[in-house]
């Protein structure tokens, strides 16, 4: 019984002490007298600290963070929802799920005075608070080694020059891969299914996730994969400037797709107020500057690049783009007709 | 107890009748140890998925089945259900066969080091999805160590992966048993004259059939439920049940599809369910175990498993954690350090809104509370499931309760996580956005294991011996702490290793709970390894390596508290 008994006690204080303190339980921090404005955004959402400290100092508003999961997600999450909110406001609903979010009267009518012209609002409902392009990225050092030029457009990869030198990112898994089929969907209209069966046929490869694709398939990356064509973003070569200040990847701009996301207040908040404030403060000078490096997108309005991202990223000039309400209609076929035509190999 | 002085003609029925109170009072015991759990998986996983395929099923208010002659109509949903099948039966006869042999070596016999070799076959079954497929995508895709295999995106690359995940679930299952089984019937047949491999085919093999076939049908609940791998792995060519559901209920919000794909994958998790609870009753019937029984490893009579199980245990299971170790040194400047000093920043360029290190101790904080949960609740099902009522009636009951704990393994996290934004939003129970939730959820994830680990050493117990104490005059309370308390500490152990460890590696569920503010280590891991930039690939793969190690860790000082090795994991 021994042995028995020295195990019952220290399983005892074990759970003496979980029980006493370093538990997740009551740990919250208790929410600040004057009251709380709840955001529901994506699991990508950052800002630096002290960003949100600073909207409590100057409103009295403590903000919550609700985070259900990726951005695709997140739309479907608030229309189901919708008889009894997530929270106040909302940020991350993308170019592509907007038009849905709209449609399936989730949002409340507001649009921040501060928004920038230019930018949809579909109706009144919505803000672009942040915007950024995904393209292919090319390894320069790959092609330089190889003697081939860099590729300068989609139409480059059906060559047999280009053939098993591509990874893209399954549009019905991951929200790049969905843009990216919107480009070729936008530049081909409707030929895209013929480029694509060309850019299979060619050995382009499909990875489920941008992770996966990046890291491990891509060579310009850590992961130093065979592949020197990925999908990504427009901002992903300002990270991967070396010591020396050279990038070694770049964008093709020819390929980039712009993806706005918006902030808006959703429709039935308990404090509609502090949802509408939350919204303007995304717009504040201080959140545009810091959306670059906290969540690897552009900002909105006219606030300085950080270094890197103005000399190697730049946001493209002339990027693809559809109609939200386009999307909202068809998004769903192209992704059934991609997954037949990826089934037909 | 009655006076010694009493006639037993008078004394027996008054003994009779104070027994059969006692009887009732630990029956309506039992019924209340039943009820807590039951009412906690009531609320915290019926309730929400029940609520989430119902909407499914519901069209302007009414009943509307026709989804399912519509969604299994389209040769999508035949493709789907058909791939599950087989990479689920493929998965759980390649962990069989290899995984026999590794109960062999690694509960039969005994070598130096061997405690090690048990912790770390544990370690993949409680990793991260997302890390697992980035370690077995780097190391065999093109360019990789083993990419001239040609195996990066084939249903074989799948399967091994299934392997990696549910070996020690065969190993642990089966050794458990072979450590046991009474050895001088097999030196009987040695001694008429049988081969080795004709005493091992006619003796021990029939012996261990019913945990085989229990390990079997887990396994295989495991792998036609499997998630993240599969889509790392393969992509969108070899879509599962699983998959599906995801892509139909976060992409396409098509709940029909969604309701009726998992209608499908409760009908294969409760066929798989029913076999396994054959195979078990069958092994707990015919069996005469004895106190574990190991003879040291001889390679000359041992070399066919002893060479099986190194090759798994080097090539499937070490290379890919090797892989990730070796890589987490590695930064652009050189070998270093770098990756594991920089887990006390928050990423390059701000990656993450806490750091590596604040992670992990959120991480143990939700473990240690859904541990206790886990376990609590745990202790309670087996107390109840380990009893063998004489009525057939009560039987069925338990063998009922067994299966409803076990269903949340066959139920997609993505439901279970959309189920509790529709159901848990109004007071009392508000909690959507609350952080009692992760534990929750883990708890619920981890509780059927908690169960098979603690109900076999508690079946063990020979019921005369309580019938014993109560005749004696002990209460149920009384009864259970002097007869099963002891049972139950030894395999306490193992069970709050099991829920610690899976607490910390669940990702699925955590994913659609954790708050940005607060995330836990997968989570951060995951967020991580999303961003571009080496810094932010070599902490993600520190960041495993220090999951993995804790994990090790973890189970091994489990390992080490246990000394029966009745249980099924």
């Amino acid at each position: 019984m021994t042995p028995s008994f020295g195990r019952c006690a220290a399983l005892t204080a074990a759970a003496a002490l979980a029980l006493g303190g370093c538990s997740v339980v009551g740990g919250d921090p208790e929410p600040t007298a004057g009251g709380t404005v709840t955001l529901v955004t994506h699991d990508s959402f950052a800002l630096s600290d002290g960003l949100l400290d600073q909207f409590t100092a100057e409103t009295g508003w403590e903000v919550e963070l609700v985070a259900p999961g990726d951005g695709g997600a997140l739309v479907n999450q608030l229309i189901l929802t919708q008889d009894s909110p997530l929270g106040d406001a909302v940020f991350g609903i993308d170019t592509t799920f907007a038009s849905r979010a709209v449609d399936a009267g989730v949002l409340a009518q507001y649009t921040s005075p501060a928004a920038v012209d230019g930018f949809e609002t579909l109706g009144g409902y919505l803000t672009a608070v942040d915007q950024g392009d995904v393209c292919l990225n090319v390894d320069l050092e790959w092609f330089a080694d190889a003697d081939l030029p860099v590729p300068e457009g989609f139409e480059d990869l059906l060559e047999p020059g280009y053939a098993d030198l591509t990874v893209v990112t399954s549009p019905v898994s991951s929200s790049p891969g969905l843009a990216f089929l919107l480009a070729t969907v936008a530049h081909f209209e409707d030929g895209w299914q013929d480029y694509w069966r060309g850019l299979l046929g060619n050995g382009a490869k499909v990875a489920d996730g941008w992770s996966d694709a990046y890291y491990v398939d891509f060579s310009g990356s850590e992961g130093a994969g065979p592949r020197p064509i990925v999908l990504s973003y427009s901002s992903s070569p300002a990270a991967e400037v070396g010591e020396d200040g050279v990038a070694r990847t770049a964008n093709v701009a020819a390929t980039c797709f712009r993806q706005v996301e918006y902030a808006g207040v959703i429709a039935g908040a308990e404090n509609p107020d502090g949802a509408e404030a939350l919204v303007d403060f995304l717009l504040s000078e201080e959140v545009q500057a810091d959306i670059p490096g906290s969540m690897y997108m552009y900002p909105v309005t006219d606030v300085a690049l950080p270094e890197e991202w103005a000399q190697h990223a730049p946001l493209t000039e002339d990027p693809l783009t559809l109609d939200p309400a386009t999307i909202a209609e068809k998004r769903g076929s192209w992704q059934e007709e991609w997954v037949a035509l990826l089934e037909e190999r | 107890m009655t006076t010694t002085a009493a006639p037993p003609e008078v004394a027996a029925p008054r003994v009779v009748r104070r027994q059969a109170s006692r009887l009732h009072l630990g029956a309506l015991g039992l019924g209340v140890a039943a009820l807590v759990p039951l009412a906690f998986l009531a609320v915290f996983f019926a309730w929400p998925v029940g609520t989430l395929i119902a909407r499914g099923f519901v069209t302007d208010g009414a009943l509307d089945l026709s989804g399912f002659a519509e969604v299994f109509a389209r040769p999508r949903t035949q493709r789907i259900i058909g791939q599950t099948l087989l990479q689920a039966t493929l998965g759980t006869t390649a962990a069989v066969l290899l995984g026999v042999p590794g109960a062999y070596v690694l509960y039969r016999v005994s070598f130096p080091g061997q405690r090690v070799v048990r912790a770390l076959v544990t370690v993949p079954f409680v990793l991260p999805t997302v890390v697992v497929g980035v370690a077995f995508r780097s190391l065999l895709a093109e360019g990789g160590p083993l990419g001239f295999l040609g195996l990066d995106g084939t249903l074989a690359a799948i399967v091994l992966a299934l392997v990696f995940f549910n070996y020690s679930v065969v190993v642990r299952t089966v050794g458990g048993m072979w450590a046991r089984l009474d050895p001088r019937a097999t030196e009987a047949a040695a001694t008429l004259g049988a081969s080795p491999a004709r005493a091992f085919l006619t003796v021990t093999l029939p012996a261990l059939t019913p945990a085989i076939a229990s390990a079997a049908s887990v396994v295989f609940l495991f792998c036609a439920t499997a998630f993240g791998v599969v889509l790392i792995l393969g992509g969108q060519r070899f879509g599962t049940i699983e998959t599906e559901i995801w892509v139909q209920t976060t992409q396409f919000l098509d709940l029909r599809a969604a309701a009726v794909l998992s209608i499908a994958q409760l009908v294969v998790v409760a066929a798989a369910l029913w076999v396994a609870g054959r195979a078990r009753s069958a092994r707990e019937r015919a069996l005469q175990l004895r106190a574990a029984h190991t003879a040291p490893l001889r390679l000359r009579r041992d070399a066919v498993p002893a060479a099986v199980t190194g090759v798994v245990v080097l090539v499937l299971l070490v290379a890919p954690l090797a892989n990730l170790a070796v890589r987490s040194f590695h930064t652009p400047a050189g070998w270093s350090l770098d990756n594991y000093r920089n887990l006390a920043t928050t990423g390059g360029t701000n990656a993450l809104t806490v750091t590596v290190w604040e992670a992990l101790a959120n991480s143990l904080r939700i473990a240690v509370d859904a541990t206790v949960l886990a376990v609590v609740l745990g202790v309670l099902v087996a107390v109840v499931v380990s009893r063998r009522p004489r009525s057939p009636g009560a039987r069925r009951a338990i063998a009922g309760l067994d299966a409803v704990f076990m269903l949340p393994l066959g139920v997609s996290a993505v439901t279970v996580g959309f189920g509790f934004l529709i159901t848990l939003n109004r007071p009392p129970l508000d909690l959507r956005s609350s952080l009692v939730l992760i534990p929750i959820a883990q708890a619920i994830v981890a509780l059927p294991l908690v169960v098979r680990t603690v109900m076999p050493v508690l079946r063990a117990i020979d019921p005369r011996q309580r019938e014993a104490a109560a005749t004696l005059g002990a209460g149920p309370l009384r009864v259970f702490a002097t007869i099963d308390g002891p049972h139950l500490v030894r395999a306490l152990g193992l069970a709050v290793g099991f829920a610690f460890a899976i607490s910390l590696g669940e990702f699925g569920a955590t994913a659609f709970l954790a708050r940005p503010d607060r995330p836990t280590l997968p989570v951060v891991i995951f967020r991580l390894i999303g961003r571009p930039g080496a810094e932010n690939l070599g902490m993600a793969l520190a960041a495993c390596v220090i999951l993995a190690v804790l994990t090790a860790v973890v189970m091994s000082l489990a390992e080490r508290l246990r000394i029966d090795r009745t249980g099924e994991w």
